[in-house]
């Protein structure tokens, strides 16, 4: 019996409220979810979301089959964006529905740190004073994802 | 034999000024960093780009490798920074 796995890498905006719903239509009983946003950090105007076209989803979706060989889920939804998105945005929604909160949660977390370190994205700050300059990896990024190995 | 072609992205992209190149496919043997060491000499944009080794990720055909893999009978090599999505 597969999960029913859902990636889309887009330039438009989603509902994340019809996404939970689509979730929560399915017979599990238990859904979670994380949504990011483009957070103002003080001048900061939009985020530019770089990405590898034919790499992207291919990659996303080994990712999401790695938490469903892991967690008995009955449904991931996972949506990146890319193109530019002004503060306030969302950029990237993961949703898990399963029929334990323990499954759910555990593997929406792992879904987003890994697709921080693993997904072909490059974010570039536009400032509202005109400058640009590419986002910096994290290690601690590194880490958080690191961490599930164990 | 079919030519390599190379693909930049973010500020890699940018160093060189172009989005994809295509070059003489080099023996299956050679190394990703052994071709970027041929390429940082065809313009300063490349020299700039590939300086620090430390700061680029490689995949080949779609899939991440290190820069001390061979690239072999691989179509695509994209040369890019450390990812920062999600």
């Amino acid at each position: 019996m597969g999960a029913a796995l859902s990636v889309r890498v887009t330039t438009a905006d989603f509902d994340p409220g019809a996404e939970l719903a689509a979730l929560e239509a399915l017979p599990g009983g238990a859904v979670a979810s994380f949504t990011g946003l483009v957070r103002d950090d003080g001048g900061l105007e939009a985020l530019h979301l770089d990405h590898y076209p034919s790499m992207t989803e291919r990659q996303i979706e080994a990712i999401v089959a790695q938490a469903a060989a892991r967690w008995p889920l009955l449904g991931v939804t996972v949506i990146h964006r890319h193109g530019t998105m002004k503060v306030g945005e969302r950029i990237v929604f993961v949703g898990t529905a399963s029929s334990h909160r323990v499954a759910a949660l555990e593997a929406c977390a792992f879904l987003i740190d890994w697709l921080k370190v693993s997904a072909p994205f490059w974010k570039q700050e536009i400032r509202r004073d005109g400058s640009r300059g590419w986002v910096e990896a994290l290690r601690a990024d590194d880490a958080r994802a690191e961490k599930w190995k164990k | 034999m079919a030519a390599l072609r190379i693909l930049y992205f973010s500020w890699v992209r940018e160093r060189i000024g172009m989005d994809e190149e295509s070059v003489e496919r080099p023996a299956p043997g050679t190394t990703v960093a052994a071709l970027l060491d041929r390429l940082a000499d065809t313009s300063p944009g490349h020299g700039e780009a590939f300086a620090d080794r430390a700061r680029l990720r490689a995949a080949l055909d779609q899939t991440f490798v290190p820069l001390d893999t061979a690239i072999g009978d691989a179509l695509e090599l994209a040369v890019f920074p450390p990812v920062t999505g999600g």
